[in-house]
């Protein structure tokens, strides 16, 4: 199975680790992710002046590109999974939005919406399969206590991001079972890390982080999974807590045994 | 030819501010068939009806024109005005111009118009009506009521104490719904079960009752009057008739962990049981699916525990068929499922509950036995929260549009009786409105505020948060101070909206009543007749028709007795005239229409024909007019023109149509 | 039209938000993570526009404390979203020229060698045309 791959511009530098271990561990479970040439910045946030167009266009540009191989797109950067589902979902259903960006795009056939945009926890929970998955891990966590990270950008708004009940998810801890180790759930695993806030606002930023490591340490966790690089960098940065906190790709590439070829 | 007179209403200024009437009678004196045209201010009135009738006998008037309001509200009224003048009622038509016209337009001059053209339509109409006579239909005296809570109870009571014969359907094994599962009762606070059981027990003794439990209506046909009706009793596994009540077989069971419907699933119940204590009849059933003797064959213990030998594992499902003149639906509510609402920790935590688990965790018979305490680890709580709407006055598809009604009064009552019973537990209570109308009941409330210490703070809460130490942590607004609130709390209560029984889709489709979006069962009128479904014959008794407290219930249940009642109390109803009839030379006996009709008014029969001196036998569609209700959809699916509608024919239709294309 | 009832459509426009939906439960306020940070809560946010306040808005501490976390925006059981109000506040502002909240000359103070591209990328965004 070939997927269009949509890595972002964080993983090409600093989140490095979070698309490494993801291309090994696809290619581990038999799918290919083929990266869309060209492809530019999401912006890392969506544009949510119903009014503007030009903020949305590089998302089209790839969600195009990805209709004209007739791949679905992936992307693995929780931030990037925001803004293309939320673009695509814009293009679908709001015929301004997609009138005028079409108008600027000038492709040969109008985008419309057509592509369907997958995180990577749902590749693995929709196309593999966590009971394949499960199948093919060769060094389980066994005995770890993991506690599942999600943040805002994968849940809401839950009814176009489709990814899973924003209030309770349930697909990284479905995750962490299949790789052998335990699912911590403590309460605090959908709020925010302080995002965008910690570059100037450093203290709310703590106060923040430290509420979710916290809660996630006080249910026991032992360490902390994430798909988002500033999720990553807030809960290192701004906790004061030391719990670690690593990208989910890294231990799906542990427990698939290809951590090491790859690193 | 016609002799035709058309009256125009003003409807006060409903009409005439929008419409020119006096225009209007005077362009109706050019249409074919009118000798008399006239307006006045109010139609309806003894004057003017008088009118009407003044103008049948001067000017000979063989059909006449209403120009008013909807013929909902008038077309009876102005039939029998006709009627008491000497004019067979079918020979009046009604001009919707108020809420078709002058309600929905602002313009004069285009409404005048519009006016105009709905008046030709129906002397275009007049033209070519016939007199019509209805026929007769019986009434069987006896009423069906789907539903054995209070409001099914009190009806039942109401209409057999009238002496007519009843049954009750009620789907669970007992009946008492959920009156039988609350403890105390606003605004006087006095035992659920006490004021309910004694009706339960009348309601079973009484001789013209007959109540079938653990049964479901399956399928109804007929009209009112005559309605046939199959009840699915379901398989008991127990001889109602040998079986005594001792519950030794209850005792004995060795499956113990089916989820007790009664206590909402908070403890468990045997596979033999009877839902409650007080539960009538006091007679188990057996529920198969948690039945090991059906699961594996092996057990059995039941049967031989039973010295009456009741035990019957061979029992089958049985189809009781039924006639009735009126139908009476209670099938009462169910609170909402909180999946989309896990903000408020629902799934995630034991110690966040519905509003109907603690009335069943204050119960003596629930699953704590009275006491209030933690369903996590038993402890007694110190600080309890109630959140207020939850699912309810929500505007996206994760709750429900309605206020649910009767939150705001049994939540003052638990924080009332818990502050009472236990006063160093604090209770605090976030709300958007209180809201209390009805006798007593703000007085109610505020006697919980400051009698008993209830906090009542005027904001929603956003989550709660379980914390490793087993507490709940509430964040909240409290809107009047404008801050948020952090309280840590033992326990939270959420006031879950209600919503109708889902069984009533499939209730309302039987009976082709009509339901709203909401799944609410409509009114004939939501002011004039909120007890009735516009479907004749059926009536509605408590939370299916709209959310209400157990006083309203209970007077609506006594409301739609009477109307049954007054159903049942006549032995002959009138026929509806305008039903299909089919043209035997015109049929090619297809079956369409039978396809199409949803009465099953339509056979079809080999019957011989005289076509134009072609003698032979054909296969024809055949009417019953006693089942027909003249909604016309053969009419319209006959593919050769053979089928027509008295009072709607096709020409009829024809010319209303070519009246306004003109 | 007067400039500030124009001012409190361009606002509804740029968000979408219809604030006459709102019943004052106070949920958004109930919900938000930087409740505390700001001046004007975000329930008031919806009164503001009906009032047609939208300079107090504007001149708010609140548009740069909001995190975009749609916590409000995912439970508000009206459908209003009061965190679409904000946004488009901030919107007007960041429109204008010189009206922003970070400007480059900054950003080498603020650098550190961890910090993700996706943290200035979504910065800029928030704070700056």
């Amino acid at each position: 199975m070939k997927y269009s791959y949509y890595p972002g511009c964080t993983l090409r530098t600093k989140a490095k680790d979070l698309d490494d271990y993801a291309r090994a561990s696809a290619k581990a479970l038999g799918f290919e992710l083929e990266e869309i040439e060209d492809w530019q910045c999401c912006g890392g946030v969506y544009p949510l002046g119903t009014d503007e167009i030009a903020t949305k266009l590089s998302c089209v540009r790839a969600l195009n590109a990805a209709k004209e191989k007739e791949q679905e797109l992936v992307t693995v950067c929780s931030a990037c999974h925001h803004v293309m589902k939320r673009v695509n979902d814009d293009m679908k259903n709001v015929e301004d939005i997609c009138t005028r960006a079409n108008n600027y795009m000038e492709l040969d056939e109008p985008y419309k919406g057509e592509t369907n945009v997958l995180h990577f926890l749902e590749v693995l929970r929709d196309k593999v399969g966590f009971d394949e998955l499960k199948k093919k891990v060769v060094n389980p966590l066994t005995g770890k206590k993991i506690g599942a990270y999600y943040g805002c950008l994968l849940l809401r708004p839950g009814k176009v991001l489709n990814f899973d009940n924003p209030e309770n998810p349930k697909i990284m801890e479905d995750f962490i079972r299949a790789i052998g180790a335990e699912p911590v759930i403590y309460p605090y695993r959908n709020e925010c890390c302080g995002g965008y806030i910690s570059l100037k606002e450093k203290e709310m930023a703590e106060n923040m982080c430290d509420k979710i490591t916290e809660s996630a340490e006080g249910f026991g966790a032992d360490m902390l999974i994430t798909a988002c690089p500033l999720c990553m960098y807030n809960l290192n940065k701004s906790s004061r807590r030391e719990i670690p906190v690593v990208y989910f790709t890294e231990i799906l590439a542990e427990a698939l045994g290809v951590k090491e070829v790859q690193a | 030819m016609q002799r035709i007179g058309v009256f125009v209403c003003h409807c006060g200024s409903n009409i005439a501010a929008t419409v020119d009437v006096a225009k209007v009678a005077e362009m109706a004196l050019m249409e074919p068939g009118v000798v008399h045209a006239e307006d006045y201010q109010y139609m309806c009135s003894e004057a003017g009806q008088a009118k009407i009738a003044d103008a049948i006998h001067e000017k000979k008037l063989s059909g006449i024109v209403v120009c008013s309001c909807s013929p909902r509200m008038h077309e009876a009224t102005f039939r029998k005005a006709a009627e008491r003048a000497g004019l067979n009622p079918y020979m009046v038509e009604i001009a919707n111009i108020r809420e078709h016209c002058s309600w929905i337009h602002k313009d004069m001059e285009e409404a005048t118009k519009k006016a105009v053209i709905l008046m030709r339509a129906a002397v275009a109409k007049v033209n070519l009506n016939t007199p019509l006579q209805p026929g007769e239909s019986r009434v069987t005296k006896r009423a069906l009521i789907i539903g054995g809570g209070i409001a099914g109870i009190q009806t039942a009571l109401d209409i057999a104490d009238a002496g007519y014969e009843v049954d009750i359907v009620e789907k669970t094994p007992s009946i008492g719904g959920r009156m039988s599962q609350l403890d105390k009762t606003f605004p006087t606070l006095d035992c659920s079960a006490c004021i309910l059981t004694p009706k339960m027990v009348e309601a079973s003794a009484h001789e013209k009752i007959n109540i079938y439990t653990y049964s479901e209506v399956e399928n109804v046909s007929g009209f009112v009057g005559d309605f046939t009706v199959d009840i699915r009793k379901k398989a008991r596994s127990v001889d109602m008739d040998k079986c005594t009540g001792c519950g030794v077989c209850q005792e004995k069971c060795p499956s113990k962990k089916a989820p007790s419907e009664f206590n909402r699933g908070l403890n468990n119940r045997s596979a033999i049981y009877t839902p409650f204590a007080q539960a009538i009849p006091n007679v188990p059933v057996i529920d198969r699916e948690a039945c090991i003797k059906f699961k594996t064959g092996k057990c059995g213990i039941c049967s031989k525990v039973c010295q009456a030998g009741a035990i019957d594992y061979e029992q089958k499902d049985e189809i009781i068929t039924e006639k009735y003149g009126a139908i009476v639906v209670a099938t009462g509510f169910d609170t909402i499922n909180l999946e989309k609402y896990d903000e408020y920790a629902y799934s995630q935590s034991k110690d966040v509950i519905t509003s109907l688990e603690l009335e069943r965790v204050m119960n003596a018979a629930g699953p704590t036995h009275g006491h209030l305490e933690r369903l996590s680890d038993g402890k007694a709580p110190k600080e309890m929260v109630f959140i207020q709407c939850v699912g309810s006055r929500c505007a996206d598809d994760r709750g429900k549009p309605y206020c649910s009604k009767i939150c705001c009064m049994y939540t003052a009552k638990h924080a009332m009786l818990i502050r009472d019973k236990y006063p160093d537990v604090n209770v605090t209570v976030f709300y958007i409105d209180v809201r209390t109308p009805g006798k007593n009941f703000d007085e109610f409330y505020r006697r919980a505020v400051e009698q008993y210490g209830v906090n009542y703070i005027k904001g929603q809460v956003g989550k709660v948060i379980p914390q490793p130490n087993g507490k709940l942590l509430v964040q909240g607004s409290d809107l009047l101070d404008n801050r948020q609130i952090l309280k840590e709390a033992d326990m939270v209560v959420l006031a879950t909206a209600i919503e109708p029984n889902p069984d009533v889709r499939k209730i309302a489709t039987m009976l082709t009543a009509s339901i709203d979006t909401n799944n609410f069962l409509t009114e004939a009128h939501a002011k004039l007749r909120p007890v009735e479904s516009p479907t004749a014959g059926i009536f509605l008794s408590g939370v299916c028709q709209g959310p209400k407290d157990i006083p309203e219930t209970v007077a609506q249940a006594g409301a739609a007795a009477v109307k049954a009642i007054g159903l049942l109390a006549k032995d002959k109803l009138l026929t509806n005239p305008c039903t299909a009839h089919s043209d035997e030379l015109l049929c090619n006996g297809c079956s369409t229409c039978e396809n199409v009709c949803p009465y099953g008014a339509i056979t079809y029969e080999d019957k011989e024909v005289n076509d134009h001196g072609i003698r032979e036998v054909r296969r024809l569609a055949v009417v019953n007019s006693a089942l027909c209700q003249g909604c016309g959809a053969c009419t319209v699916a006959c593919p050769s023109g053979a089928m027509d509608l008295q009072g709607f024919s096709n020409r009829q239709i024809i010319a209303e149509v070519d009246a306004i294309c003109r | 039209m007067s400039a500030k009832k124009k001012q409190a459509e361009l606002i509804e426009e740029i968000s979408g938000v219809n604030p006459l939906k709102c019943m004052k439960c106070g949920k958004c306020s109930a919900s938000c993570p930087s409740y505390n940070e700001m001046d004007i809560k975000p329930h008031q946010f919806v009164s503001y526009v009906i009032n047609e306040d939208v300079e107090s808005l504007v001149n708010s501490a609140s548009l740069w404390k909001c995190l975009s976390c749609f916590a409000c925006v995912e439970r508000c059981p009206r459908d209003v979203k009061p965190g679409k109000l904000i946004d488009a506040a901030r919107q007007m502002v960041v429109r204008q020229k010189e009206q922003t909240y970070l400007s480059p000359d900054e950003i080498p103070e603020l650098l550190d060698p961890e910090l993700p591209q996706q943290l200035l990328v979504s910065a800029f965004r928030r704070y700056r045309r």
